[in-house]
C-alpha cells in the first residue's frame, strides 16, 4: 500500500497564546506536531505494518513545518515531503486543499490518505474532505476504528464516530480518511528513529511542482485577532461542618444565583 | 435572491440536533435584516417532519429532499445534492450547526462553488454586505473576527448553544417545496449504525459533570481480591469514582465529562473528553470534579455560565475560573451533592 499522512505544525497545546500587533505567539512553548496529526501517522504506520507498503508524510508550511514532518520520520515513516511556497502565506483551506490535492496526484499511486480530524490552532476541520472533494475520492472522516482493510478488493470498511452515533462505512481504495483520538494511542519516536530523521533530506515542492500555476488568494479576511475578555470570577468558597452541610449550601447558593 | 438564506437541518436518520432549530433562529434574523427569506433544507427519507418543524422555529419556507437514496448520510451523495440546491437558490448565506458531518458536508459544499467556509462562529454582526463572525481558535485562548468580504455564498457553521434557541410556535405555517433528487453517486455506503454509548451529548448538554484523574485517588475504597495489577486497581477505583459522577450526572440530567488525564488513563472513553483535543463545550452549569485545571482543559470549557469546582488542592487553577469551590474530597462532597440535588429537584 502508497499511504500519505498529511500533518501540520502547530503551537503546543500547554502554551498560553498571546497575540501581539496582530501575530499570534505561543512565547517560549515549542512548535509541534499537530496533536490530531499523531494519531493519522501512527494509523498509517499500522496500516503499512499490517500490509506492507511504504508512509509518507506531507505538510504544506514554511521552512519549520520540517521539525513536525522530522518527528513523523522518526516514529518510522519512510519519506517525507515539505509542500512550500511564499505564495502559500495566509492561505485558506480552499487553497490548502488544491495544493494538497495537486500534492497526491504528483506523487501518483496512493491508496489512502491519513488526516487528523482537525487542527488545535484554527480548528477550521474542513480540509480532509476538501481534498477528497477535490480528488473525487471517497472522504471518511472521522474514524475512530479501521475495521476491515482488503487492499487486493480495493475496499475499506471504516467506523465513523459522530456526535450522535456512529456509521459503520464501507468505500472503494483510494480514500481520503480524518482520524480521531480513540482510533490508536501514538508511538514516540524512537532513538534510532531520531537518528535516522535527523539525517533524511526532505525535498520541497513548490506551487508550480504541484501543478498550481496560480495559487489562489485567500477567500477568507481575518480583520482581527484579540484576547478574550477577561473573566474576573471570585471563587466563593462554600464551607461546612460536613459534606452534607456543603452540599447543602452549594445547591441553595446555585438557587438563589438562578443557576438552576 | 441573493438576500436568502438558506439553513441546512442537521440530522442522523431523522433525529435533528437541537442546535438546527438555532441555526434557524440566526437564518430567521440575518434573513430578516437583508430583506430576504429564511429558507430551511431538509435532505434525508420520510423527514417531511422536520421541515415542518423549522417552519415552527422561524423559516419562512422549508425545501425538501426526501428521497430513498438520501436515508442515510454519505458526503459525496448529500454534498452533490445539496451543492445543487444551493446553486439554483443562489443565497446570501447558508448556514449549518457545528458538527463533525457539518463541517465534512460545508467543506465539500465550499469546494464545489468555490467560495468560503467559517465553521464554529459564536457571534456575528452585518457588516458591508457581509457577516462579520466571530469565532475562537486555539480552542478560545483567542477569539478572531472572520469575514468573507466576495465570494457568495458565505458558508458559516454557528457553535451549538451560542445563540438562543427560538420558540417553538405552532402557528406558524409555510410552503415546503419538494424538490427533485437528481441521481448523485454515492462514494461511500453506510453498512450499519452504532449506538452513541447512551446518555446526553456533551455539546448539547445544558449540565455537565466531569471528573479528572482525582477520580481514582479514593483511599477507602479496596479492589477486589481477583484484582491484582496495579494499573488495573486504579482502573477500578476511577470507575468507582466515576460512578458517583454519574449518579449527580442522572439527578440533574446531565452529560459526563473528563479531562484529558482522566481518558489518557484509561478512565473513560474519549467521547467524555473536554477540552482542547476534546470537546469544547460552553453548558450552563459546569462542576469539575478533581480537575484541576489544565490550560487544555480549561480552554475546552471556560465558557460555560457558572463553573462548580471541587478539589482537595485549594492551590488548583480550576478555582480561578470556578463561581463556586469546595475545597475537599470529591468522593465525600460528590454523593453528598446529588443527595441535597434530589432532595432540591424532588
Amino acid at each position: 500500500l502508497n499511504i500519505l499522512a498529511c500533518v501540520k505544525q502547530t503551537i503546543d497545546t500547554a502554551a498560553t497564546v498571546s497575540v501581539e500587533d496582530g501575530k499570534i505567539s505561543g512565547g517560549e512553548s515549542p512548535l509541534v506536531l499537530n496533536p490530531w496529526d499523531e494519531f493519522a501517522v501512527e494509523e498509517a504506520l499500522r496500516t503499512k505494518e499490517a500490509q506492507g507498503g511504504q508512509v509518507t508524510v506531507l505538510s504544506l508550511g514554511p521552512q519549520d513545518a520540517k521539525e513536525a514532518l522530522k518527528q513523523a520520520l522518526a516514529m518510522g515513516c519512510d519519506a517525507a515531503i515539505l509542500v512550500t511556497d511564499p505564495a502559500f502565506e495566509g492561505t485558506d483551506s480552499l487553497a490548502t486543499s488544491k495544493a494538497i490535492a495537486g500534492a497526491v496526484n504528483k506523487m501518483g499511486e496512493i491508496d489512502l490518505v491519513f488526516f487528523g480530524r482537525t487542527t488545535v490552532d484554527y480548528d477550521t476541520g474542513v480540509t480532509p474532505s476538501q481534498v477528497a472533494r477535490r480528488l473525487g475520492w471517497p472522504s471518511l472522516s472521522l474514524v475512530a476504528a479501521v475495521v476491515e482493510l482488503d487492499p487486493a478488493g480495493k475496499s475499506i470498511t471504516v467506523e465513523r464516530m459522530l456526535e450522535d452515533g456512529r456509521q459503520v462505512v464501507r468505500s472503494r481504495l483510494p480514500a481520503v480518511v480524518s482520524v480521531v483520538k480513540e482510533i490508536n494511542e501514538p508511538r514516540y519516536p524512537s532513538f534510532m528513529g531520531i537518528r535516522k530523521a535527523s539525517r533524511m533530506e526532505i525535498p520541497e515542492w513548490s506551487a508550480a511542482d504541484i501543478g498550481l500555476t496560480e495559487v489562489p488568494a485567500a477567500v477568507l479576511g481575518w480583520p482581527d485577532v484579540f484576547a478574550p475578555p477577561k473573566v474576573e470570577t471570585h471563587c466563593e468558597i462554600i464551607e461546612g461542618g460536613s459534606p452534607a452541610e456543603i452540599a447543602s449550601k452549594m445547591v441553595d447558593r446555585l438557587v438563589e444565583e438562578k443557576v438552576l | 435572491m441573493a438576500a436568502d438564506v438558506l439553513v441546512y437541518i442537521d440530522h442522523l436518520t431523522g433525529i435533528a440536533s437541537p442546535a438546527s432549530w438555532e441555526a434557524v433562529g440566526v437564518g430567521a434574523q440575518l434573513a430578516k435584516a437583508a430583506g430576504g427569506k429564511a429558507i430551511a433544507v431538509v435532505l434525508g427519507e420520510g423527514v417531511e417532519a422536520l421541515a415542518q418543524l423549522a417552519i415552527r422555529y422561524g423559516a419562512d419556507e422549508a425545501l425538501l429532499a426526501d428521497s430513498p437514496a438520501l436515508k442515510d448520510f454519505t458526503p459525496e451523495r448529500y454534498a452533490g445534492v445539496l451543492s445543487g440546491l444551493v446553486k439554483e437558490a443562489g443565497p446570501d448565506v447558508v448556514l449549518f450547526t457545528t458538527s463533525g458531518r457539518t463541517r465534512e458536508l460545508a467543506g465539500m459544499i465550499a469546494v464545489d462553488l468555490e467560495t468560503g467556509i467559517i465553521p464554529d462562529i459564536v457571534a456575528y454582526e452585518v457588516k458591508d454586505g457581509a457577516v462579520l463572525t466571530t469565532r475562537p481558535i486555539y480552542a478560545g485562548k483567542l477569539m478572531a473576527k472572520v469575514v468573507i468580504p466576495e465570494r457568495r455564498p458565505q458558508l458559516l457553521t454557528i457553535r451549538t448553544r451560542a445563540f438562543p434557541m427560538p420558540a417553538e410556535d405552532a402557528s406558524r405555517s409555510g410552503e415546503v417545496r419538494r424538490v427533485d433528487v437528481p441521481d448523485v453517486e454515492a462514494l461511500s455506503e453506510v453498512v450499519g449504525y452504532k449506538e452513541a454509548g447512551g446518555g446526553v451529548s456533551l455539546t448539547d448538554a445544558g449540565i455537565i459533570v466531569s471528573g479528572g484523574r482525582g477520580v481514582s485517588n479514593n483511599p477507602k475504597l479496596s479492589p477486589p481480591a481477583n484484582v491484582t495489577d496495579a494499573k488495573e486497581q486504579e482502573i477500578w477505583r476511577a470507575q468507582q469514582g466515576f460512578a458517583l459522577i454519574g449518579e449527580l450526572a442522572q439527578v440533574l440530567g446531565a452529560a459526563v465529562g473528563a479531562s484529558r488525564a482522566a481518558v489518557d488513563s484509561g478512565y473513560i472513553p474519549y467521547a467524555h473528553q473536554v477540552g482542547q483535543t476534546g470537546r469544547v463545550v460552553s453548558p450552563d452549569l459546569y462542576v469539575a470534579c478533581g480537575i484541576s485545571g489544565a490550560i487544555q482543559h480549561l480552554a475546552g470549557m471556560r465558557t460555560s455560565k457558572t463553573i462548580v469546582a471541587i478539589n482537595k488542592d485549594p492551590d488548583a487553577p480550576i478555582f480561578k475560573l470556578a463561581r463556586f469551590g469546595v475545597v475537599g474530597d470529591l468522593f465525600d462532597i460528590v454523593p453528598a451533592l446529588t443527595e441535597a440535588f434530589r432532595k432540591k429537584l424532588a
